[in-house]
């Protein structure tokens, strides 16, 4: 724990401390460490609740800074640059900064720059940089790959990364990281500031935000209160399945009228529309309570957003667009909709609630299911404990360094050498290997290939004097166009038809796929209204205002989280304590006590395998609690054993907790170590993943980060249409011809790491080797029910491909034909 | 004729036979046209070097299309020892192609060449045909009640064989989508699909093929170990458009 010493003299200005009094402010702590560390000149990582006066501690050295530097010896640059995930972050610290700086008549200029910054604006920046520039990592890449930037960014005094917890552990945070590496090339005496909320393992941020091998020094905030949590024993009875927590929304609605503001938040969009679709139903009161979630169009967004701030708001129902950001003051509640998946994701929830951070702040969890009465439960205690889950260990990805050294041999001349220091210097690569960067530097320049054709066609060249820079403007235009880590879905503008010609108001965007299921005619939720459908033309799904009160479209269950692994070593741990069951309330005991007689609870450390018949089916329920990706995964490699196996498997279904798989013939007398066995994350495991859809989808993210094919061209508005190449075709004849390729190696890696939890599924096998209990029952168990009412909603047989093409079969060819 | 005699068959080795213009002709899994009773092979639009294509402009897309698409064309030579070949029309992809081709490549052609009459039909990529490769260059060619051509003529056409558009067949089921390279047919003409690597699709549904057929045509999308027949009124087009063919 870092503090400052009693005896100090004052570290602010005078001007800054008449300024904390005349506020009725007292200058906390931490922010007068942060004053000390910048005039030490150390990198820094600040981790504080939300609340904190966060922000201004990581400007106060800045503004001090600069507000001492007399005109004559003020350089024309950039002094200092904050970088922020969100854009809409960007803008409203953009707005916070200017109260002291106004307020204090201090000559600062401060501008924001993101992807809405218009063209003009843009160019001003350019040529006359501010004092202190707000932006967001694409805009940090951008910049790297411009060659302008050495000169730009050679007085930058300070860099200030914020949400640092929210960043690190994603490829976004290795473009970042790499971004900074070159900045602090650029300006060799550059600081960092890293500004976080509360972690699990601080020590791994404060040397992803350092220059390694430095370690940023730690600065940390007082903690706030601890939170009051609670969980919701709804007087209904808690359902058996379901997401939707619609049981108790009429509870939720009376714990908002005992709030000033609160934030509801829910784990995906459509459930944020449902839930609030069910309040206003419920609301008699007439509450002003808003939608906030991603797909909803921006102008919709900074409405809420500066409805809340004027504190006009009862209650907004939310997704995790909201989990970062600006502090509001007057939230007071914070309710959690469905299971939180993790404790950490729920603490940083908690914590946009109640900003006098010596009040302790509120939250309900309102579980949507018996087991989510489990999780929450677990969560409860986590946070009471103050265990946090971690982020698993990560390694950068190599194809986010290919779109990095492209970027910066388009800004200037670099040797190989360099380029292999600097790049090491960010904390996801210190570890790399020498062969690594030279495969990935070989990749961007002409795609990496043993087939040595391509030469000719180089995108960056090594000049006479060993420095790789790019091959022409073109190319470096090219490379600017499809800058970025993120890669989204394809997704479509909702727009209002007027009349069948073009124009019509945009309400939102979403995801190509959900438009595919719907017919002209069909009416789904959205912006908390129904729409009908129309249509689609172009890059626009057209929908009318329908009369309907009930959309026809049902809200796509599940979330895009899987629980974590904490939590759920919490959750056996409590199901196997029976002392612990007095914690739930009366009828998920009672289910406990149901399973306990007419089966078994399942051991805490152990695999509970169960079979039984149902509907001229067998069935085998097993309960991992290791997440739905990892269920996943494990239900197609079982179901390609099952197949071997010979019992006819025809389908699975999983959640956060349980494996239900369904097939022809019994399964209760299987040697269940054998399929259990480690090994499927072998042969099984690779023959799998070559075939399947899912690594087809991630070697698309990775061919598109790394550059290999674009998503943008130039004068694509112009011409019309210019298609990305199909990255499955690519992939095709990669696997054959080249199957070590860079990008392969990516997608795996990405697999390894992500989509698939295959780590956590290797941990999960490791863990129960021995331990697996198999039970033959007459008949389902209490705790299977849950599942096995989940089956129809998504049942995904294992060679989907093929038997979705035989479905489509058609019986009247000879008709169409003759 | 009997009833039986108008029936698409389906055959052991995952192929479907049935008939275009009353000529018996087999679609193969691999998207080649296998016409038995002439012992003649037909595959179209190769695309030959379209990755090299690509790379010229900045996109290092894998060099190992040719490769690929010459030894799936050899797969099938070897299997139905045809004493004819035809590439349909733009076999090469561009008219710099042939020049980009690795030596292993144009020796492949060569063999390929060997033992059999081998017949470039010109198409609008390659409308001069090779210069220097084996082979003679043709428009079209008549094959019993067939008439082979690269690109369709517009309106009905009974016999017409042709490539060009690369007609794909998407289905949607169990929450999900498919798409597949396949062959266009309604019983009179033939579209086949392109046999390239790197080949794109476009989807049947798509407002180019509705001119060429009088009646919906049905398609043989390429499974992984057959091909599989599907009815028009269970394809979706790419996106959903307001001005959707009704059929």
């Amino acid at each position: 724990m870092e503090r400052p010493a009693p005896t100090l003299p004052p570290t602010l200005p005078s001007q800054f401390q008449d300024w904390f009094a005349a506020k009725g402010w007292a200058a906390r702590d931490h922010q007068i460490a942060m004053v000390q560390r910048a005039k030490a000149g150390r990198h820094v990582l600040l981790i504080a609740p939300t609340g904190g006066g966060k922000t201004l501690a990581g400007f106060l050295p800045s503004l001090i800074d600069l507000s001492q530097t007399p005109a004559s010896e003020r350089a024309e640059s950039i002094h200092t640059l904050y970088v922020s995930p969100l854009k809409a972050l960007a803008v409203d610290v953009a707005r916070n900064l200017m109260a002291p700086i106004e307020e204090m008549g201090l000559p600062i200029r401060v501008e924001s720059r993101t992807g809405d910054t218009n063209l003009s604006k843009r160019q001003r920046q350019k040529a006359n940089p501010p004092d202190i520039l707000l932006t967001t990592p694409e805009q940090l890449a951008l910049f790297c790959a411009w060659d302008g930037a050495r000169a730009y960014f050679a007085n930058l005094k300070t860099v200030i990364i914020d949400e640092v917890h929210a960043l690190h552990g994603s490829k976004r945070g290795d473009l970042l990281c790499l971004g900074l590496a070159r900045l602090q090339s650029f300006s060799p005496a550059m600081r960092r500031v890293g500004l976080s909320a509360t972690v699990e393992d601080p020590e791994r941020l404060r040397r992803w935000i350092a220059p390694r091998p430095e370690v940023a020094d730690l600065v940390l905030g007082t903690p706030g209160a601890a939170p009051r949590i609670e969980v919701l024993l709804s007087d209904q009875r808690v359902p058996w399945a379901g997401h939707s927590a619609q049981h108790a929304m009429a509870e939720v609605y009376e714990t908002l009228k005992t709030a000033q503001t609160a934030l509801v938040f829910v784990n995906t969009r459509w459930q944020s529309e449902f839930a609030f679709q069910e309040l206003w139903r419920l609301n008699e009161d007439n509450l002003p309570i808003a939608l906030h979630h991603g797909a909803l169009a921006p102008e919709q967004r900074r409405k809420v957003e500066a409805a809340m701030a004027r504190g006009e708001l009862r209650a907004v129902v939310c997704t995790s667009t909201l989990d970062l950001g600006i502090d509001w003051g007057g939230v007071d509640l914070v309710i959690q909709l469905a299971a939180p998946k993790g404790s950490s994701r729920l603490v940083q929830r908690i914590g946009r609630s109640n900003h006098r951070l010596d009040e302790p702040s509120r939250a309900l969890l309102v579980p949507a299911n018996r087991f989510e009465m489990l999780e929450c439960q677990a969560a409860l205690e986590a946070v009471a404990a103050g265990a946090l889950d971690g982020d698993p260990p990560r390694t950068g990805a190599l194809d986010v360094l290919a779109q990095h050294l492209m970027g910066a041999c388009c800004g200037e001349g670099l040797s190989s050498e360099a380029l292999f220091a600097e790049a090491r210097s960010a904390a996801p690569y210190e570890d790399m290997t020498q062969r690594d960067f030279d495969d990935v530097l070989s990749f961007v320049s002409d795609g990496g290939y043993a087939l040595r054709t391509y030469d000719q066609f180089r995108r960056i060249v090594k000049g006479q004097d060993g420095l790789w820079c790019v091959r022409n403007p073109q190319t470096a235009q090219r490379h600017r166009l499809n800058v970025g880590a993120i890669v989204a879905a394809a997704t479509l503008n909702i727009r209002v038809s007027s009349g069948r010609h073009g124009g019509g108001r945009k309400i939102g965007e979403a995801e190509e796929w959900y438009f595919e299921q719907l017919t002209p005619g069909d009416t789904f939720l959205f912006g908390g209204e129904v729409w009908r459908f129309e249509g689609v033309s172009g890059m626009d799904a057209r929908v009318t205002r329908s009369g309907d009160k009930e959309p026809k479209i049902p809200s796509w269950g599940g979330t895009k989280f899987s629980m974590s692994s904490h939590l759920a070593e919490r959750v056996r741990d409590m199901i196997m304590d029976r002392d612990h069951w007095q914690q739930l309330p009366g009828d998920v005991q009672d289910w406990l006590g149901a399973q306990a007689a007419h089966s078994a609870i399942p051991a805490a450390d152990g695999l509970l395998v169960e079979t039984f018949p149902r509907g001229g089916k067998s069935y085998l329920v097993c309960y991992p609690f290791e997440g739905r990706l990892a269920h996943t995964t494990l239900a197609m490699l079982l179901t390609r054993r099952l197949d071997r196996l010979g019992v006819a498997p025809l389908g699975f279904v999983c959640n956060d907790y349980v494996l239900c798989i369904w097939a022809m013939k019994p399964m209760d007398g299987l040697d269940l170590n054998d399929l259990f066995q480690q090994d499927m994350l072998g042969d099984d495991l690779e023959a799998w993943l070559d075939d399947s859809v899912m690594l087809k989808r991630l070697f698309r993210h990775c061919a598109l980060i790394s550059g290999l094919i674009e998503r943008r061209f130039a004068g694509a508005e112009k011409s019309g249409r210019q298609v990305t190449f199909s990255s499955d075709l690519i992939y095709d004849v990669l696997r054959k011809h080249q199957p070590d390729h860079l990008l392969l190696r990516c997608a795996r890696a990405d697999a390894a790491e992500g989509m698939l939890d295959i780590r956590r599924l290797g941990d999960f096998l490791q863990r129960i080797v021995g331990k697996i209990e198999g039970i033959s029952l007459p008949k389902v168990s209490p705790f299977a029910v849950p599942v096995m009412m989940e089956i129809g909603r998504e049942a995904i047989a294992g060679a989907a491909q093929e038997a979705i093409l035989e479905d489509a079969a058609f019986d009247l060819i000879s008709e169409a034909l003759s | 004729m009997t009833p039986e005699d108008k029936l698409p068959v389906r055959l052991a080795c995952g192929s479907v036979r049935l008939k275009v213009n009353g000529e018996a002709v087999i679609l193969r899994r691999s998207g080649a046209l296998w016409l038995e009773q002439h012992q003649t092979l037909v595959v179209a639009d190769l695309h030959l070097e379209k990755g090299s294509a690509y790379a010229a402009r900045g996109q290092m897309l894998p060099p190992y299309d040719t490769a690929e698409t010459l030894r799936r064309l050899d797969g099938e030579v070897a299997a139905l020892g045809p004493r004819r070949l035809i590439l349909l029309g733009d076999s090469l992809h561009d008219g710099q192609a042939e020049a980009r081709l690795a030596a292993i490549n144009v020796d492949q052609i060569e063999q390929l060449a060997k033992g059999l009459e081998l017949l470039w039909v010109a198409g609008n990529h390659d409308a001069d045909g090779p210069r220097h490769l084996p082979g003679q260059t043709i428009d079209e060619m008549t094959i019993g009640q067939l008439i082979l051509r690269h690109e369709p003529h517009p309106a009905p056409q009974p016999g017409e064989v042709s490539g060009h558009l690369h007609p794909c067949a998407k289905v949607i089921g169990k929450g999900r989508s498919v798409r597949r390279r396949c062959f266009a047919t309604d019983g009179q003409r033939l579209i086949l699909p392109a046999f390239g690597a790197y080949a794109g699709g476009l989807n049947l549904r798509d407002a180019a093929f509705s001119p060429l057929f009088a009646k919906p045509p049905i398609a043989a999308a390429l499974g992984k170990d057959q091909v599989h027949l599907i009815g028009w009124n269970q394809l979706v087009a790419d996106r959903l458009t307001l001005a959707a063919p009704r059929h």
